[in-house]
């Protein structure tokens, strides 16, 4: 049995390694899905080297400069009703973008994937029990939930990545548990099981990996949206409170300016445009390579 | 089919009363009393619990909870804190508002979505595609509060030639009979002969419907051209080519037809999203419906509001869906067997 084990766990090892090099080397081939990749590897790179590359402090106030328009020098982009500067605040803003996609994506990605995990496995009332729970959380559309669910929590960033990633959690355990079934009838489970692999070790070494496919794909998309939906709490004062530079906010203090200082409003957002193309561009090469059915 | 039709339907009622147990302990268990909220931080004790007895509140969890769940199937759902009016006569006096929105915005997210979508993929890898394909792309990605705000600097602020809020000039005065305000402007026109209450509810709806139509545009025409890709792909399109049938009639008559099964879900799913996505657009445009109202009732924690606020729009949210589900049964005979 051991033998047999250890046979099959190298030729796995071997497989998956060269699995993920071939996938990459298809990715690579994909002008688009590259492109999103740089465009995220540039707002990762600002983010981490803010204090570097803004020209200015992103709280720093000057009533002297209120307003100025864009390409001021030498304040680019212009500078926002308290004389902040926009570009700064834009790069800072950055930071917090990616932290609230990242943050909230991982927590649908490993709690949705745990209860869809589960319930695929076992099946059963725990199946039961868990689906019935994730369609009523589905019956919410999810804007919604979120909105409600960081009310009641309380308006701040920490609660708004918290609401996203529960709104969200119910599409990763769906789509967890319809692949884990899929697998569970595959017949190296079946070998397993009769070898007498146990049940934990069978979900999360044999089963899991082989299920991370479409999971991977839902989870780029999504930094994509949730970073959509923490700007738009912000925007609703539900996320970020002021003075902090996060873009959803900045949007949301210039609302009033919109006819005498439109780059203040503009610019924000179009950073936000960006990273979330970016995201998508590479989600959708990710799907692409790792679902072939679903390219047209 | 029946048995389809009728286990689906039965799925309806442990969902609504799933949601509508939800919202209850999400509401009770959230920090903050409503009594609080009414008379204000400085309220003396003995005040606030007298109003908590007034409200129930002092009662066992599930007292109130079977108080409440009686209520709500009467479509009780109590009176706003803020206002003191019925919260199911405050939700029904905004309903229409969102709905002609939502049906605005979907007509043009359609029509719009198809179109682009069958173009594009008759068109495979020419400019048209890349264009209207990276264009979809950019609709997905685009917050929708922005877009709003970019649409009115554009078209309110320096070009002059759109509104920036609300459904209709103030210098109008007309009673709304329906409180769909382009059918009422019709009415108006049509008992009276002035066409201005009519353009001026449509003037004002075009901003709104495009913003909030944008996303389920995008997905729509995306979605259309990967279906009518994979349908163009089949034998008998190719036979119809072969024995010399026009490409229109191809594409419309024989292509179309079921490339649009898909679509039709997806159009369905996105018209219940409108309505709970109808929060941002309706704040942006100062739109008097039941998003902006929840929002209002969200920001100063109105308990009851925000409940009927909910429980209304993903009643809605699931009975759209259920539709949704039905129709598709309906003009696709394969789901009917499994």
């Amino acid at each position: 049995m051991s033998f047999l084990k250890l046979f099959k766990s190298e030729n796995v090892a071997n497989n998956s390694e060269s699995i993920w090099y071939e996938n990459w080397q298809l990715l690579k081939k994909n002008k688009s899905a590259m492109f999103g990749l740089y465009i995220i590897i540039f707002f990762v790179l600002i983010a981490i080297f803010a204090p570097v590359v803004a020209p200015f402090d992103p709280y720093a106030q000057n009533i002297d400069i209120r307003k100025l328009p864009f390409f001021s020098w030498p304040y680019i982009l212009g500078t926002d009703d308290f004389g902040r500067d926009i570009l700064s605040r834009i790069i800072y803003g950055a930071r917090i973008s990616l932290v609230i996609g990242f943050i909230s994506v991982s927590i649908s990605l490993i709690f949705g994937s745990f209860i869809g995990l589960i319930s695929g496995f076992y099946g059963g009332w725990i199946d039961k029990i868990s689906m019935r729970i994730i369609d009523i959380m589905l019956a919410f559309p999810y804007i919604l939930l979120t909105i409600v669910i960081v009310a009641l929590l309380g308006p701040t960033l920490l609660n708004a990545m918290i609401a996203i990633g529960i709104a969200r959690l119910p599409q990763y355990a769906r789509i967890m548990r319809a692949s884990v079934l899929a697998e569970k009838a595959a017949e190296y489970v079946e070998a397993e099981k009769s070898l007498g692999v146990g049940n934990v070790e069978l979900m999360f070494r044999s089963i899991l990996p082989n299920c991370l496919a479409p999971i991977i794909v839902q989870a780029t998309l999504g930094v994509g949206s949730a970073i959509i939906e923490s700007a738009a709490l912000s925007f609703l004062g539900l996320g970020a409170q002021p003075p902090t530079p996060e873009w959803g906010l900045m949007i949301a203090s210039a609302r009033e300016f919109v006819s005498s200082a439109w780059w203040i409003v503009t610019f924000p957002g179009i950073a936000i445009l960006f990273v979330v193309l970016g995201f998508n561009l590479l989600g959708d090469g990710i799907r692409d390579v790792l679902d072939p059915r679903l390219k047209d | 089919m029946y048995k389809f039709i009728l286990k689906r339907v039965g799925m309806l009622f442990p969902t609504l009363f799933g949601v509508i147990t939800l919202v209850f302990f999400m509401l009770a268990l959230s920090p903050g009393e409503p009594a609080r909220v009414i008379l204000g931080e400085r309220a003396n004790k003995e005040a606030v619990e007298k109003l908590n007895a007034e409200l129930g509140l002092d009662k066992p969890m599930h007292v109130q909870y079977v108080i409440y769940l009686k209520k709500v199937v009467q479509l009780d759902f109590g009176r706003s804190i803020k206002t003191g009016q019925r919260v199911i006569d405050e939700i029904k006096s905004r309903f229409p508002a969102t709905i002609e929105l939502a049906i605005f915005s979907m007509i043009l997210a359609s029509v719009a979505g198809i179109f682009i979508g069958v173009i594009s993929a008759t068109k495979r890898y020419s400019l048209l595609d890349y264009v209207s394909m990276f264009g979809a792309l950019f609709g997905v990605s685009m917050p929708v509060f922005w877009l709003g705000l970019v649409l009115i600097i554009i078209f309110s602020v320096n070009l002059n030639l759109l509104p920036t809020g609300g459904r209709m000039d103030i210098r109008y005065y007309f009673v709304p009979i329906t409180n769909f305000y382009i059918l009422d402007g019709l009415i108006h026109f049509f008992k009276s002969g002035d066409l201005g209450v009519f353009l001026s509810a449509v003037t004002h709806m075009i901003l709104p419907a495009v913003t909030l139509g944008t996303i389920p545009l995008a997905i729509i025409a995306r979605i259309t051209r990967s279906s009518m890709l994979e349908v163009l792909k089949q034998d008998y399109i190719k036979t119809a080519r072969a024995i010399g049938t026009p490409e229109h009639k191809v594409i419309f008559k024989y292509a179309l037809r079921n490339a649009l099964l898909p679509v039709i879900t997806v159009i369905g799913l996105q018209f219940g999203m409108l309505l709970a996505g109808a929060i941002l657009t309706e704040t942006i445009f100062a739109w008097p419906g039941i998003g902006k109202w929840l929002y209002h009732a969200i920001e100063s924690r109105d308990f009851p509001a925000i409940q009927g606020g909910i429980i209304v729009i993903s009643t809605c949210f699931v009975l759209i869906n259920l539709f949704v589900d039905l129709l598709y049964s309906v003009i696709n005979p394969k789901i009917r067997t499994e």
